[in-house]
């Protein structure tokens, strides 16, 4: 992670025309792949919830899409901060791919407000990942949709032909990916780790009561 | 053929009991229309017709979940449900049946909405007719699940919009976009895509939300 912030501010050449606030581009892309990763990761685990039954993986959904909504969140701020810097505005409804996020941010939020509204047991195992499983599906729907109204000031970086960037640029954009999804990783397994410790202290303690 | 049967069979009995409480239906038209007169009055005089036919799917969405909302209270009051599911036919025929009778009331309000919209403020092509019946039939399927869901949960009225909400957006850029683009093929397209995938996902996972 250090060694991606490092390389963000001083290796990568500048942009000619955004200057240096292009360089958060180092840090707000991976967080946005990141975060589409993890609802991904999510979901399939609710497939496998539905498909083969089995309760780990309903925890393992739920970690997975609650670090995708913090990293979700923090793509927002961060896309934020960079339409500031870059546009002017805090924000901008020309931007698809922070509408998107809006709209996923606030699917997921209501993901949480579903799980915390049902009873605990297997039917809320199965209602989380039945929402969960609509949600990859919305990603490329609200996508379309959004893209559906044209927009002209978001930079298409990746286009068909391959990422349009030099070499150094290219090595730290792929350097903070990596970092930012080992992070993603650790923080699932902790979070993971602390939840099912969790569950099994309360079952120690209903065993001893 | 027996499937068709039991579907036809859960919509009759939703039509029917709405047809002697009248509880669903009546309040639908009120609410839209009285939406349409406030959208009157929050609308500046010289406002363009676009931002009207922006506001007549707010009165859509906002109307189809009032329907959704009351869609699965009978069913809970006197425990209907769990005796449809111990029934021997497909879950998902409760599904569809549900969709179906939702999707009924929802036009039912809308041969009266759509009029009133076009008297008291802009004009509706086929187009955007069109839009408006697609979309009903998207929101009805995804609704009708979510509903579902939420009628299991503490917080019922109070969840429901929260799930149908984001799930919607999808449909309201296809429905606007159907009344104002020029090229309206496209985002009728587009609903006609939408409602297929998210049917086809709804009809697949029902058994999952409503099994214990």
């Amino acid at each position: 992670m250090g060694a991606a912030i490092a390389m963000a501010f001083f290796v990568a050449p500048e942009d000619a025309n955004q200057g240096v606030s292009q360089r958060i581009f180092y840090i707000h892309v991976p967080i946005a792949v990141t975060a589409y990763f993890c609802f991904g990761l999510g979901a399939w685990k609710a497939l496998m919830l539905l498909w083969r039954g089995g309760e780990r993986y309903d925890l393992e959904s739920y970690v997975a899409i609650h670090q995708g909504v913090i990293f979700g969140a923090l793509t927002l701020v961060t896309g934020s901060l960079w339409a500031k810097a870059s546009w002017g505005v805090w924000w901008t409804w020309d931007s698809n791919q922070l509408v998107l996020f809006l709209v996923l941010f606030l699917f997921y939020c209501a993901y949480f407000m579903l799980r915390f509204s049902l009873e605990e047991g297997p039917r809320r195992a199965r209602s989380s990942a039945v929402y969960a499983l609509f949600g990859v599906v919305l990603i490329p729907i609200s996508f379309l949709a959004i893209r559906l109204a044209e927009d002209f000031i978001h930079p298409t970086v990746f286009t068909r032909e391959g990422p349009q960037m030099s070499g150094s640029m290219f090595a730290t954009f792929c350097v903070s990916w990596g970092a930012v999804t080992l992070l993603a990783y650790v923080l699932y397994r902790v979070e993971l780790l602390g939840k099912r410790l969790d569950a099994d202290l309360r079952e120690l303690r209903e065993a001893f009561s | 053929m027996t499937y068709a049967a039991d579907v036809a069979a859960l919509a009759r009995k939703d039509l029917k009991v709405e047809l002697r409480a009248r509880d669903t239906l009546p309040a639908m038209l009120l609410f839209v229309l009285s939406t349409l007169v406030v959208f009157r009055f929050a609308l500046p005089d010289q406002t363009n017709d676009d931002a009207a036919y922006g506001l007549l799917w707010v009165a859509i969405v906002f109307t189809a979940l009032l329907g959704l909302a009351r869609a699965w209270v009978p069913e809970q009051e006197h425990g209907v449900l769990d005796g449809l599911v111990l029934a021997p036919c497909d879950r998902s025929a409760i599904w569809l049946g549900k969709s179906i009778a939702t999707l009924a009331f929802l036009l039912g309000a809308q041969i009266v909405a759509l009029p009133a919209f076009a008297l008291f403020f802009a004009p509706l092509d086929l187009a955007a007719i069109a839009g408006v019946l697609l979309a009903d039939v998207g929101i009805c399927a995804v609704g009708s699940l979510l509903a579902a869901m939420a009628a299991a949960s503490r917080s019922r009225e109070l969840l429901l919009p929260l799930l149908v909400l984001p799930l919607s957006i999808p449909l309201v850029v296809g429905g606007v976009g159907a009344a104002i683009s020029p090229h309206a093929d496209r985002f009728l397209l587009f609903l006609v895509l939408y409602d297929a995938v998210f049917a086809v996902l709804s009809w697949a996972s029902f058994e999952y939300v409503v099994t214990e």
